[in-house]
């Protein structure tokens, strides 16, 4: 390579932090398709680039609208497994009895998967939003509440000791010490469960629902419209993708004292 | 049986140095008083003592340091007294009253700072106020007071990270001030600290307990250190810990870094550490 002056500003927009997973985007997109140009792969298996973002293009009002019961049907899911995870966390961390009673039995009921008892809850509560919402629910609750409870449970004893032997109260010193302590841990579980979450909605829709992403994708499966399939993948991805970033958001403001926010500290400061 | 115990494995003492075997009727309404503590961990097959019954007192405004081997039960005597851990058997207590609960007119400095990461310096020094639910208004002065009698004026708004570890143990000594608490009870403050830290440290800390006047009760591995800050320095006994011997420091309140050097001091510190050579059980 030849040495440069200085990098030419296209180079330095290159390098942007933000553009490299769309750079690598790039390259896997155009790897597919001379791909199927190549090995000359039919349609019905795997459709050409092109013709996915054509059906982005011609259909977009259609998968939007669509996309919108699917994305409130994760919030929703989402919503709950944070506030059923995190008090639940704090009871498992706070009393070996609640803990002794509860986790394994939470582990075992994670082992059940969740395509194969989601049509029950179709059955239950018939198709409409709320079994895409306990879907997504039951997908997401797990990992808040693993994260949630290893994060109260890392809380140094010694600091709890501190706090208590100010005369504060039980609420008090939970509130100072062992809940900020947690909301890294928290959060972590968070983005988690918010990708996850996706997921149930999508499983929900499968199963019984006729709106929603998880809906077109069965159907264009039904009918072997390979392109409007992967334009609905994309979607979801996108969908995965926003909804992460707003948590990751949603965390900097939170704790911006956290090692892993600390360069925004000297940004900011 | 205890009063020979005390002596057992040292020397007559010399004159300048008393072996405090039994104390002259220690007052029951002011300083701290402990009648045959124990505590005993776990139950059942299971039960670990961790300390033999103890009976001493700790004079107001007295500087009181424990010096023992590792897994002696010293951290245990500490919660003890702060109320955070209930004796087995046994009274503690503070100016008259039995100790049954966190008392609250009590400082603790551990072995680590443990500022609350996401608390400013100031914040993190006015914790104790906010845990007592009393007016922050009214205390902002005396802990920017503090800091800057510990050198970390213009450190207020700094996140505890962003200091050093003896400066964030500085912190954390103005932080079991601020609420003017009678007692600090401080668990091998300096142990984590390098030894020139420790030693300005020692200096400070000696200082402090100068001008405020504070009954102090530091636990600690280092008998030089022990020596150093005391008035009168508790030895204790391997694990379960019992007293071994209680010795008075007639160094006087004024030391400097010289008292090292003072012939008494050399004379104490070898005194202390035989205990432990006949034992073994420095680690």
């Amino acid at each position: 390579m030849s040495e440069k002056k200085a990098p030419g500003s296209v180079s330095k927009l290159l390098n942007a932090s933000w553009l490299r997973p769309f750079v690598l985007l790039v390259m896997i997109v155009v790897g597919w398709d001379l791909a199927i140009r190549i090995f000359n792969i039919p349609a019905y298996q795997i459709p050409a680039p092109g013709d996915v973002v054509k059906v982005l293009y011609t259909d977009w009002p259609e998968l939007l609208a669509q996309s919108g019961p699917t994305t409130y049907a994760t919030l929703l899911g989402f919503l709950a497994s944070a506030v059923f995870g995190i008090p639940i966390a704090m009871l498992i961390a706070g009393s070996r009895t609640v803990e002794s009673y509860v986790y394994p039995l939470l582990v075992f009921s994670q082992s059940i998967p969740k395509v194969a008892i989601a049509p029950l809850f179709v059955v239950w509560f018939g198709f409409g939003i709320v079994p895409k919402i306990i879907a997504a629910f039951l997908l997401g609750f797990f990992p808040v509440v693993v994260s949630a409870v290893q994060g109260f449970k890392s809380v140094d004893p010694d600091m709890v000791d501190l706090a208590r032997a100010m005369k504060g109260s039980r609420f008090r010193v939970f509130c100072a010490v062992n809940l900020p302590h947690a909301l890294p841990a928290i959060f972590s579980g968070l983005k988690v469960s918010v990708t996850l979450a996706v997921v149930g909605a999508v499983v929900g829709e499968f199963v019984g629902s006729n709106s929603g992403i998880g809906y077109v994708l069965q159907r264009s499966i039904g009918t072997f419209d390979l392109p409007t399939m992967f334009a609905a993948l994309v979607i979801l991805a996108l969908l995965g993708v926003i909804l992460f970033w707003l948590v990751d958001r949603i965390e900097r403001f939170a704790i911006p004292w956290h090692v892993s926010q600390r360069a925004d500290v000297f940004v900011g400061s | 049986m205890t009063a020979a115990m005390r002596t057992m494995s040292v020397d007559q003492p010399s004159a300048h140095l008393r072996v405090v075997s039994e104390q002259s009727a220690p007052s029951t309404t002011s300083g701290i008083n402990l009648s045959g503590v124990s505590k005993t961990y776990g139950t059942g097959d299971g039960k670990v003592p961790s300390l033999r019954p103890l009976d001493f007192h700790i004079n107001d405004g007295e500087f009181f340091v424990v010096v023992g081997p590792s897994g002696c039960g010293k951290s245990t005597l500490l919660k003890m007294i702060s109320g955070l851990l209930p004796p087995t058997t046994g009274e503690i207590h503070v100016d008259g009253n039995k100790v049954t609960e966190p008392h609250g007119d009590v400082g603790i400095v551990f072995q680590n700072a443990l500022l609350l990461p996401w608390r400013n310096i100031i914040n993190n020094v006015l914790m104790p106020i906010d845990m007592k639910n009393l007016p922050r208004a009214d205390y902002m002065d005396r802990a920017k007071q503090l800091l800057k009698m510990v050198g970390l004026e213009g450190f207020e708004k700094k996140l505890p990270w962003q200091l050093s570890g003896g400066m964030q143990q500085r912190a954390s000594i103005c932080r079991a001030l601020v609420h003017d608490p009678k007692i600090m009870m401080m668990d091998e403050p300096f142990g984590a600290l390098d030894a020139m830290t420790r030693e300005k440290m020692n200096v400070e800390l000696s200082r402090i307990q100068r001008t405020t006047g504070k009954t102090i009760l530091l636990i600690t591995h280092s008998i030089p250190e022990a020596v150093f800050l005391a008035d009168k320095v508790l030895v204790m006994t391997e694990r379960p810990g019992g007293i071994a011997a209680i010795y008075d420091v007639p160094l006087g309140r004024e030391r400097t870094l010289d008292a090292m050097a003072n012939p008494i001091f050399i004379d104490l510190v070898a005194r202390i550490r035989k205990h432990f050579m006949t034992n073994s059980a420095l680690d």
